[in-house]
C-alpha cells in the first residue's frame, strides 16, 4: 500500500489536533505517513493515531525561512516515496506549502477540502457553503489541503517508527528570512480553527471592554473566542482572531455569534458551523438566515444571563 | 522603482454566484463583475510605494475580454499603464496555469516589486502568489500587514495564525497584501479622466511562450466531478429576549447536549 504524507502541525512544540484528523482521514487512503519539520516534538500522539512512519527532519533551519523549507522537505518525500496522496492542514500558511508543492512536483492540488474517499475525491464546500463540490487530483500526487475540525481524530495505533530526514534546502526556499516571530498570548484558550466551540463578538459588543462578556461565555464553555472584522478592526481584539473571509474559517459544532450582523465576509468564515447560535438586537440582521436559534435581544442581557445558566447546570 | 500589481476581475461579492451546467466552471455571464475587493489594498499599496519611491505601477490582469475593465479601474486609481492577458484558451485555468502565465509574462518587464492581494473573493484559494514566488525563485512576502522598502530589501510583517512574523528579502520580491494595511483610495474624476489616456497592453498566450496545451479547462490537474448546492437547512428557532432570552439558549444548548 502507498503512503500518504500527512504533514504535521504544531504549536508550542506539540502536536495540533487537526495533524490527528488528517492521520485519521490519511487511513482511508492509504498508510499514514507522518511528517514533521520540527525538533523535539513527541512522536507518541502520531503513533497513537495512525502513523506507520513518521519523518522527522530537525534541522533548526528549516523554520527560519517562509513556507519554503517545509516545500523541500515535502517535494523531497514525494520523489523518493512517490506517495498516494499528500494531507496538509487548510490554514492560510499550509494552502502557500501546497500550492508550491504543486508547482514543484507537477502535481494537481486542491485546497479547503471537508472530505476525502478512498480514491482521493475531495469535498469542497464553496461560495459560503451554497454549493458542495466533489473533485479530484488527475495529475500528478494529489495535494490536499483539509480544513480543521472538519472530520473526528480517531485513534488506531500503529508502528510510528521514526526516520530522521536530510533536507537539502533550495535557493528559493531560502529567499524570504523570517528576522523575528511574534506569537499572541492564547489566554489559555483552544485554538480558534481548532476549537469544537466558538464564541464570537462584533460591534454590538461595543468596545474593548465588552469583550469580557464574550471571554465569559467562551470560557464557560471552553470555547475559543472570536470577532467580526468590526471589531478587530477597532482594536477591539486581537486579528488573529477574525473570524471570515480575510481571517479564519472555522466549522466547530457550536458557533454563537453575539452582536454581528452577518455580512457576507463574516459568513464566509463561519456558514459551515454546525449549530448556530445567535444574540443580536436587530431582528432584521442577516446572521439570523444562519441561526438554528437565535434572540433577538440585547447581548449585554442575554449573554450573562446564560453563562450563569450555564455555569449553574455544570455544577 | 518598477511595480507591477495583480488584479483580477470576479463577479461581485454580494451576487448569487453559481457553476454553469455545461461545465462546472463559474458561471461568469451571469454577474456583475468588479475587480477582486482584496486587490484594491494591492493597488493602494502599489502606488504608496510607488509614490514614496519615484516609482511606476503596471496594474496586470488575465481574464477575459471585459478583465480589461479591471485593469482600467486600477488606472482610474492611478496605476500609470496596464497589462491584460486575454486568450481564448485561458478559460478555465486553474490557480497552476494562473500562477504560470503570470510569472512567464512579467518575469523578464524588470519588476522590482509584484504585489497580490491575499485571496481572489471567488477562488478563495490564496496560493497564486505563493506559487508565482515558487516559479520565479524570487522572496515570498506573503500576508503582508505592513511593507517596507529599504533600497534593495524589502521588510513586511507577515500576519500568522499565532501573530505575526518579520519577513525580509531582496527585491524583486512577491508581495500579497491584507486588508488591514490601509484605506484604498476611490478613483477621482481627474483620474477615471486621465485612465482614458494610459496605454493597456494586450498579451496573447502565444507571446508569454506558453503552449495553449498548458492552461485553460483541459489542463487544469484537477478535475470537478460534480457540483450540487447544499441540501437547505431546517428554519431555526428565533425568539424576542422577554427577559429568559440567556436562559432559553441554555435550554437549547442543553437539549442539543452541548452543556
Ligand atoms: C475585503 C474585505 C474583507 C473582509 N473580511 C472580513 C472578515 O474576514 N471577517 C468579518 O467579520 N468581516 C469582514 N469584512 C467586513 C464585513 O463586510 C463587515 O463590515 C463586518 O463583518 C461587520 O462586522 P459586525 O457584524 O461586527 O458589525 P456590524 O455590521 O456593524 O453589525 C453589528 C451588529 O451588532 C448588533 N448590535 C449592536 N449592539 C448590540 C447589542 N447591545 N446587543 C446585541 N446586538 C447588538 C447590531 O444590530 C448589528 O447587527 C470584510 C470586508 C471587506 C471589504
Ligand atoms: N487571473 C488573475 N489575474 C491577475 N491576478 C490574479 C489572477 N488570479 C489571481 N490573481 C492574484 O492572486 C491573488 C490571490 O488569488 P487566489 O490565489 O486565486 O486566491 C489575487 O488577489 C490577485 O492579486
Amino acid at each position: 500500500m502507498s503512503e500518504v504524507l500527512v504533514l504535521v502541525e504544531t504549536a508550542d512544540g506539540a502536536v495540533k489536533k487537526v495533524s490527528l484528523e488528517l492521520l485519521t482521514l490519511a487511513r482511508g487512503i492509504g498508510q499514514p505517513a507522518a511528517v514533521v519539520a520540527e525538533a523535539g516534538i513527541d512522536p507518541a500522539s502520531l503513533a497513537e493515531y495512525g502513523a506507520e512512519t513518521i519523518y522527522v527532519a530537525e534541522a533548526a533551519e528549516l523554520n527560519n525561512y517562509v513556507v519554503g523549507p517545509k516545500v523541500d522537505l515535502l517535494a523531497q518525500l514525494v520523489a523518493e516515496k512517490s506517495p498516494a496522496a499528500v494531507l496538509i492542514p487548510s490554514t492560510a500558511e499550509g494552502k502557500e506549502i501546497a500550492g508550491r508543492l504543486a508547482v514543484r512536483a507537477n502535481s494537481g492540488v486542491i485546497t479547503d477540502a471537508v472530505a476525502i474517499a478512498a480514491d482521493g475525491t475531495a469535498t469542497q464546500s464553496i461560495f459560503g457553503g451554497s454549493i458542495i463540490v466533489e473533485s479530484k487530483v488527475s495529475t500528478g500526487t494529489p495535494i490536499i489541503t483539509v480544513r480543521p475540525n472538519s472530520s473526528p481524530a480517531e485513534p488506531a495505533p500503529a508502528a510510528g517508527t521514526v526516520v530522521p530526514v536530510q533536507v537539502e534546502l533550495s535557493d528559493g526556499s531560502t529567499a524570504a528570512k523570517v528576522t523575528n516571530r511574534v506569537v499572541a498570548e492564547q489566554g489559555g484558550r483552544p485554538e480558534l480553527a481548532e476549537a469544537a466551540v466558538v464564541v464570537s463578538g462584533g460591534r454590538g459588543v461595543g468596545g474593548e471592554d465588552g469583550f469580557g462578556v464574550i471571554e465569559a461565555l467562551a470560557d464557560s464553555l471552553g470555547a475559543a473566542v472570536g470577532a467580526s472584522r468590526a471589531a478587530t478592526d477597532a482594536g477591539w481584539y486581537p486579528h488573529q482572531y477574525q473570524v471570515g473571509q480575510t481571517g479564519k474559517t472555522v466549522s466547530p459544532n457550536l458557533y454563537i455569534a453575539n452582536g454581528i450582523s452577518g455580512a457576507i465576509q463574516h459568513r464566509a468564515g463561519m456558514q459551515t458551523s454546525k449549530t448556530i447560535v445567535v444574540v443580536n438586537k436587530d431582528p432584521e440582521a442577516p446572521i439570523f438566515e444562519l441561526a438554528d436559534f437565535g434572540v433577538v435581544g440585547d447581548l449585554f442581557s442575554v449573554v450573562p444571563q446564560l453563562t450563569d445558566e450555564i455555569k449553574t447546570r455544570q455544577g | 522603482m518598477k511595480i507591477a500589481v495583480c488584479v483580477k476581475q470576479v463577479p461581485d461579492t454580494w451576487a448569487e454566484k453559481k457553476l454553469s451546467d455545461s461545465d462546472n466552471t463559474l458561471d461568469r455571464a451571469s454577474v456583475e463583475a468588479v475587480m477582486n475587493e482584496l486587490d484594491e489594498y494591492a493597488v493602494e499599496e502599489a502606488l504608496l510605494i510607488s509614490e514614496a519611491n519615484d516609482g511606476e505601477v503596471v496594474a496586470v490582469s488575465m481574464g477575459p475580454e471585459r478583465a480589461e475593465e479591471t485593469v482600467r479601474k486600477a488606472l482610474q486609481m492611478g496605476a500609470d499603464s496596464g497589462i491584460h492577458i486575454h486568450d481564448e484558451s485561458l478559460k478555465g485555468s486553474d490557480a497552476l496555469a494562473t500562477s504560470l502565465v503570470l510569472a512567464e509574462v512579467l518575469k523578464d518587464r524588470g519588476f522590482d516589486l509584484i504585489i497580490f492581494g491575499s485571496e481572489s473573493t471567488d477562488a478563495r484559494m490564496s496560493v497564486v502568489p505563493a506559487m508565482v514566488a515558487e516559479r520565479l525563485g524570487r522572496p515570498q512576502l506573503t500576508f503582508a500587514n505592513k511593507v517596507d522598502v529599504d533600497g534593495g530589501t524589502v521588510k513586511i510583517q507577515r500576519l500568522t495564525d499565532y501573530g505575526y512574523d518579520e519577513v525580509e528579502g531582496a527585491s524583486p520580491a512577491v508581495v500579497s497584501v491584507v486588508e488591514k494595511i490601509n484605506e484604498p483610495r476611490y478613483p477621482s474624476f481627474k483620474g477615471i479622466m486621465a485612465a482614458k489616456k494610459k496605454p493597456i497592453e494586450t498579451v496573447a498566450l502565444a507571446e508569454s511562450g506558453i503552449d495553449a496545451g498548458q492552461v485553460g479547462l483541459g489542463a487544469a490537474w484537477s478535475e470537478v466531478a460534480s457540483a450540487a448546492p447544499r441540501p437547505p437547512k431546517a428554519a431555526g428557532v428565533k425568539i424576542d429576549d422577554e427577559g429568559a432570552g440567556g436562559s432559553k439558549i441554555a435550554e437549547f444548548l442543553s437539549e442539543q447536549k452541548f452543556i
